[in-house]
């Protein structure tokens, strides 16, 4: 069960991290806590794996180029598709989906001529086609990932 | 954006230092002014590079363990509103047009729902097409199972070698 410190830590600073020179000692002031307590608190939600860092998101396609891609494998393969799929350093997000496409994954790349070459490259050492499926619009305006953590 | 923009995002994407004077720490190694940090931070937000600023939570390991991707298949003239309006609930949490890939795979908009449970997000689906008439639209819901890789944005600089951001 989390402390009602972390709840506020990972839910209310999604979008603004306080950008100043003493972010958590400002955070500790508006939460009622100590600037040690909140560091503590974040230390604890990163080594229990609850957030994966405090940073950017940065705007899909505003660097490089990258594109969400399909795989139809046969699942007797699919584990070992996978992980050739995921050595890449420019893929991420790989996830398998219920459907027949089942290997869905995130790929970014210097350009369109990097992220051609991984593509294809992708096609020749796992012998499964794919399909290529770039952003054409950006309509997410509720950012961040509202939580419920009260069950 | 300038070379030192693109140092700063190579240096901040790992995540800031769980430190008091984290900025400080980044303009150190940037051989940077905190201040400058500090400005040229909210600077890349204000004109949309950094699309938000702050805590990434990983949502599976908060119970969020049903993660559908809803793709759809909206006529062409017709895509861009409802993006908009798909993109308005708050239980949805990325909405995208992608090119139909003709009759394989005819969609046209993505968005996804992550909930900690099927039938949670389900529910939120039927009410996502009640409240956006897309009862007859063709769809279809794909869960994920396994989640094989899922890692935080790698910017390569000053060379600029971009290895991840948010989902494509």
């Amino acid at each position: 069960m989390l402390a009602s410190l972390h709840k506020h830590l990972l839910n209310d600073y999604q979008q603004d991290f306080p950008l100043s020179p003493t972010p958590f000692l400002d955070i500790a002031e508006q939460l009622g806590v100590t600037e040690g307590e909140v560091l503590a608190a974040f230390q604890v939600l990163a080594e229990q794996q609850m957030i994966s860092r405090i940073g950017p998101v940065i705007a899909p396609n505003a660097i490089g180029n990258s594109a969400l891609v399909a795989m139809a494998v046969p699942e007797q393969d699919l584990a070992h598709v996978a992980a050739l799929v995921s050595a890449y350093p420019e893929v991420n997000h790989n996830y398998e989906r219920e459907n027949r496409f089942n290997l869905w994954f995130v790929l970014i790349a210097s350009d369109q001529a990097h992220l051609q070459r991984v593509i294809s490259d992708i096609e020749t050492q796992t012998g499964y086609k794919t399909m290529l499926l770039p952003m054409l619009a950006d309509y997410f305006i509720n950012l961040g990932f509202e939580l419920n953590l009260n069950d | 954006m300038d070379a030192l923009d693109y140092r700063l995002i190579a240096a901040v994407q790992a995540g800031l230092p769980l430190t008091a004077r984290p900025y400080a720490a980044i303009a150190a190694q940037l051989d940077m002014d905190e201040q400058d940090v500090i400005v040229r931070l909210g600077r890349l937000k204000t004109e949309g590079l950094i699309r938000r600023w702050g805590v990434v939570v990983k949502h599976r390991q908060l119970g969020y363990r049903a993660n559908a991707m809803i793709v759809m298949d909206i006529p062409d003239d017709q895509v861009a509103e409802m993006g908009l309006r798909v993109s308005q609930h708050s239980f949805v949490n990325l909405c995208y047009r992608r090119p139909r890939q003709g009759e394989v795979w005819p969609y046209n908009l993505y968005c996804m729902i992550h909930g900690k449970n099927r039938e949670t997000v389900l529910q939120q689906w039927a009410d996502l097409q009640q409240s956006c008439g897309l009862e007859a639209c063709r769809h279809e819901i794909l869960f994920s199972r396994r989640c094989f890789k899922q890692r935080g944005a790698i910017y390569k600089a000053p060379v600029i070698e971009p290895l991840e951001f948010s989902h494509g």
